[in-house]
């Protein structure tokens, strides 16, 4: 899997400062827009990792991102987002533990649909349970923004801007983190699997239990997401377990192209911004997005990230 | 586009957006005489989507007949389809209130989706009219001074089937649904209603939504014993549920009954199946009032279709926008004002006039209707002048 | 438990296992010969469906909707696989997900535009409109019988067409080694073709079957697709016998998981087939790999 170049990432940051300053420009409704932008890349970065990664396709993969953003609602209300969003990022991996560990019993498609069952099982549990609060979902207190006891207010009026620089500043941790990753040994190890995972084995590299370290990650990034996502729009609603919603992460990957770190990143802004497009120039929007991805999949063998320039292969 | 009324299509507001932008004019304009920005938050495509178009040609119908204003201004209707997706609910709120700036908004048909407007009309004060969805907590425990509904909360049609079964004698029946807020919702309706009546609900039987395999639950049926079945579903679901009864060989022996959304736009397709089946809704043919002739004359001529429950609860939904507005002389944000002013109005609806109860919801007469020649004849009042009870809601 | 209602609830299994299997069998087949993973497969159910409510309410005769399926999917399929698919057959699995999804938005889009977005229901054939008691209290529609028996005999001629013809042998070959199409001297692009023509013609000719039972709506190829899916990871990639008794086995025990484990009805499914897979890791009837 490429990470981005030394032009590549002067983009990147381009981009990034130009997401910080958009409260001097932008309108609170474009801040919004952004910060979904910003909440669905961390999630679609998170299934990177395993998609691109190590080759393994999850269907399953917004049960994690449900999960994060169900702990905002089930834990005690007024806590500080210091203590919720590891707390959302450790119950999301917990939950992934017991799903990886069964579902990399297979490989390929069939994983594909093992991730897709336990998803549903999750989506079951927070759908018909008292757990979840309802079936239409509910609303949340958001967390308060407090480090180290020290409280800040947000006034209302600044609450879309402060989101959106928490978000992007997890957006940046969050890739800087699995660039690093992916160029340890365990990184190494990941795309060597994907390459050719028989290969790996016969090396002596316990496969199953590098994927489910990238499983159990990969969950808990997702829990992050969902925790801002449910952060971001103060309700919750069972159907973010749904593997619609799953679906959609895998598409914002694909679009961005599952050969660069980077790509899902532009995946989520293409994605997010298509239908933002779509929405004001018809009401035809799955014309446009049909359109879109038929022509990104039969002219961008790469994904848009085919379009930066080219990084070097991180992992090797 | 008839008298008046400038209904704004997505694609002339982005242009006018983009050119209001460009010209340095994107500060917006909210003094007196500018047009009212009216959010119309529908499904305009996927399951629901004849609902949503329903509604909306019913708001401007309603709008034509004033003459193009209401409450003194022109309004503007901005629509945005919500494609009955709870997952991207907030985000659309979110372009009808922040992007599009909408000052009232009115929508929508699925009670998830309905919750993220709730959300913003709370959190942000613009005024919400709800056209449809008819999940409880809208006006029980999530009531508030900025919401209202002008279609039903899911209680009250399975109440009155309910109370109307009981009270003919059944002691016993059963429940089949969708297992999704609005199925189990109208299943305690149903319950509260059979046991007001002296009956019991002895099982309910449920199927993932919105699955249309029924042929498990329908052979369950015999052995259960009941006097009578009701039941909630809609739309394409409702149109295979009540003709699969009928080739089970279920209908000539225990009665089908439900909640009116049943046969309600469906009689056509479900055709010799649904002869007979009694439901008990808000709404039903033959209501004999003059308020409802001419408005199915005037909904006839202006959209070519029969009107229907959804487009009686749009037109009402623009009846009781324009009494919060005369009240306020234009203004949505003057809202214990605007709130009074719907509070205390009668809606003359196509219905019959109604009233909101404390909790913002309709008090109105369930009507028990037979289908017949394709028809949902009202046959009598299942339960009169019934008002959701309204449990929790506290207004502040 | 009371014997007769057993007994008709099994009859609900079979019957609407056996349909799947008529969606399944053309699912599997593309998957295991191509390797493609076709989202757009629920989009030619559709198709299917919408082609027998147009036949039927402009002629009345719904049979006619049969040959029409089964030669527009043929059609269909082959122009899809030589104008769009074969292309792909060297890309990545995923880049075909995103190419068949974007078919999906595209086939629901015209859809909308040409027939719009009301439901309707497709009236059984006047011959067929009556009822038929299976047991002392429940009976079945005699076009439910009908679809049931047509789809045994579909999935007869299928396994005698996969088993006894020569072409049928490389099509079993092929999806069975892919690779071995070319050694064994095998016109790797007419198999392809007929695969995916076929496959086709079996989801639309299942679309159109099932419109008097489904009636038509938007999005309904949709909710067949998942359920589908899970036939052909449960039977086996590439197998039609594995797709055949895997369906069998689904509608079974999602029928019987509505009718006697209510609580979880929804879930059944998912539970078998993370159970199957857990146990035999490529299905229960994965052809020698």
């Amino acid at each position: 899997m490429l990470v981005a170049g030394r032009t590549g990432t002067l983009l990147l940051l381009l981009g990034a400062a130009v997401v910080a300053s958009m409260p001097w420009w932008a309108s609170s409704y474009h801040l919004q827009l952004a910060s979904t932008a910003l909440v669905s890349a961390m999630f679609a970065l998170s299934l990177q990792l395993l998609v691109g990664g190590a080759g393994m396709v999850s269907l399953g993969h917004a049960a994690f991102f449900g999960v994060g953003a169900y702990a905002v609602y089930l834990l005690p209300p007024g806590l500080s987002i210091g203590l919720t969003l590891p707390a959302a990022a450790l119950l999301a991996g917990v939950a992934a533990l017991p799903v990886g560990a069964l579902s990399l019993r297979t490989r390929g498609f069939f994983f594909l649909m093992v991730t897709l069952a336990f998803g549903q099982m999750l989506f079951f549990l927070f759908h018909d349970t008292p757990l979840g609060g309802g079936k239409d979902g509910v609303f949340v207190t958001r967390p308060a923004f407090e480090i180290f006891g020290l409280l800040w207010e947000v006034p209302r009026r600044q609450r879309a801007q402060v989101l959106l620089w928490v978000n992007l500043g997890l957006l940046i941790a969050m890739y800087a983190a699995l660039a690093a990753l992916m160029r340890t040994l365990f990184g190494h190890a990941l795309l060597g699997i994907r390459a050719n995972e028989d290969r790996m084995q016969a090396l002596g590299y316990d496969t199953r239990r590098i994927k489910l370290v990238a499983f159990v990650i990969a969950g808990a990034l997702a829990g992050i997401s969902g925790h801002m996502w449910a952060m971001t729009e103060a309700f919750v609603n069972p159907e973010f377990l749904s593997w619609h919603r799953s679906a959609e992460a895998l598409l914002m990957v694909l679009l961005g192209g599952i050969g660069a770190l980077h790509g899902p990143i532009l995946g989520a802004f293409a994605y997010v911004g298509l239908g933002e497009a779509a929405t004001l120039i018809t009401e035809r929007q799955r014309l446009v997005e049909g359109l879109v991805f038929l022509a990104v999949v039969l002219l961008l063998p790469k994904g848009l990230a085919g379009l930066l320039p080219r990084g070097k292969e991180g992992g090797r | 586009m008839p008298a008046g009324s400038m209904p704004l299509s997505r694609r002339s507001f982005g242009a006018l957006a983009a050119a209001a932008a460009a010209g340095g004019l994107a500060r917006p304009a909210v003094a007196q005489g500018a047009p009212l920005r009216i959010g119309l938050m529908l499904p305009f495509s996927g399951t629901f989507a004849a609902l949503g178009e329903n509604i909306a040609a019913a708001v401007e119908l309603y709008i034509a007949e004033k003459g193009g204003r209401i409450g003194g201004r022109t309004p503007q209707l901005i629509r945005l389809d919500d494609e009955s997706n709870p997952a991207n609910a907030v985000q659309n709120v979110n372009r009808l209130v922040g992007r599009d700036r909408a000052e009232v908004m009115i929508g929508t048909v699925h009670s998830g989706v309905v919750m993220a407007l709730v959300q913003a009309s709370r959190e942000r004060g613009v005024p919400l009219i709800i056209p449809n969805a008819g999940n409880v907590a809208a006006t029980r425990e999530l009531c508030s001074p900025t919401v209202f509904r002008s279609s039903f909360s899911n209680w009250q049609p399975a109440y009155g089937m309910g109370l109307a079964l009981a009270k003919s004698g059944v002691k016993r029946a059963c429940w089949v649904t969708w297992d999704y807020a609005a199925g189990a919702e109208s299943g305690q309706g149903f319950a509260d209603g059979l046991k007001a009546g002296g009956g019991e609900l002895v099982r309910e039987l449920k199927l993932p939504f919105p699955e249309t395999n029924f042929q498990p639950l329908l052979a369950q049926i015999p052995g259960l014993n009941v006097d009578a079945v009701g039941s909630f579903f809609a739309g394409g679901g409702a149109v295979q549920f009540v003709r699969e009864y009928a080739a089970a060989g279920l209908k000539d022996r225990i009665p089908l009954t439900g909640s009116g959304f049943l046969t309600e736009g469906v009689l056509g397709p479900q055709g010799a199946a649904a002869e007979g089946v009694r439901t008990a809704l808000h709404y039903g043919d033959g209501l004999d009032n003059p308020k409802n002739t001419a408005f199915r004359a005037a909904f006839k001529q202006r959209t070519n279709r029969d009107a229907d429950v959804y487009a009686v609860q749009g037109y009402d939904a623009a009846q009781m926008l324009a009494a919060g507005l005369e009240a306020t002389r234009g203004d949505p944000t003057a809202e214990a004002a605007f709130a009074r002013g719907i509070r205390s109005a009668r809606i003359d609806s196509p219905r019959g006039a109604f009233t909101l109860s404390p909790s913002h919801n309709p008090v109105q007469n369930i009507y028990l209707r037979e289908a017949r020649g394709g028809e949902n004849r009202v046959i009598g009042v299942a339960a009169e002048a019934l008002a959701d009870p309204g449990t929790g809601c506290r207004m502040t | 438990m009371d014997l007769s209602g057993l007994f008709a609830q099994v009859l609900n299994g079979l019957q609407y296992g056996l349909l799947l299997f008529l969606i399944s069998s053309g699912l599997t087949l593309i998957f295991g010969v191509m390797g493609v993973i076709n989202l757009a497969h629920g989009s030619m159910f559709m198709i299917g469906a919408y082609l027998a409510y147009v036949i039927a309410s402009l002629t009345g005769a719904l049979w006619l909707a049969l040959p029409l399926a089964v030669l527009g999917g043929l059609a269909m399929g082959a122009a899809l696989e030589a104008g769009l698919f074969r292309r792909f057959y060297k890309r990545e699995h995923l880049d075909q997900v995103l190419l068949t999804f974007a078919l999906i938005l595209l086939f629901e889009e015209a859809r909308s535009a040409m027939l719009g977005n009301d439901f309707h229901a497709v009236p059984v054939p006047a011959i067929l409109d009556f009822s038929v008691p299976v047991t002392a209290e429940f009976a079945y529609s005699a076009y439910r019988l009908a679809v049931l028996v047509v789809c045994l005999f579909v999935a007869l001629l299928m396994f005698l067409g996969i088993e006894r013809t020569r072409i049928g042998s490389a099509v079993r070959a092929a999806a069975e080694k892919p690779e071995m199409v070319d050694l064994l001297g095998l016109d790797a692009r007419r198999i392809h073709l007929l695969v995916f023509a076929v496959g086709t013609a079996l989801a639309m000719l299942a679309g159109a079957l099932a419109a008097p039972l489904q009636s038509v709506y938007p999005n309904m190829g949709e909710s067949f697709l998942i359920i589908c899916f899970v036939v052909v990871v449960v039977g086996g990639v590439g197998s039609i016998a594995g797709a055949f008794w895997a369906a069998l086995l689904i509608g079974l025990v999602d029928t019987l998981g509505k009718a006697y484990l209510p609580e979880i009805a929804g879930l059944v499914v998912y539970l078998l087939m993370a159970g199957v897979l857990l146990w035999r890791p490529s299905g229960l009837f994965a052809p020698g790999r």
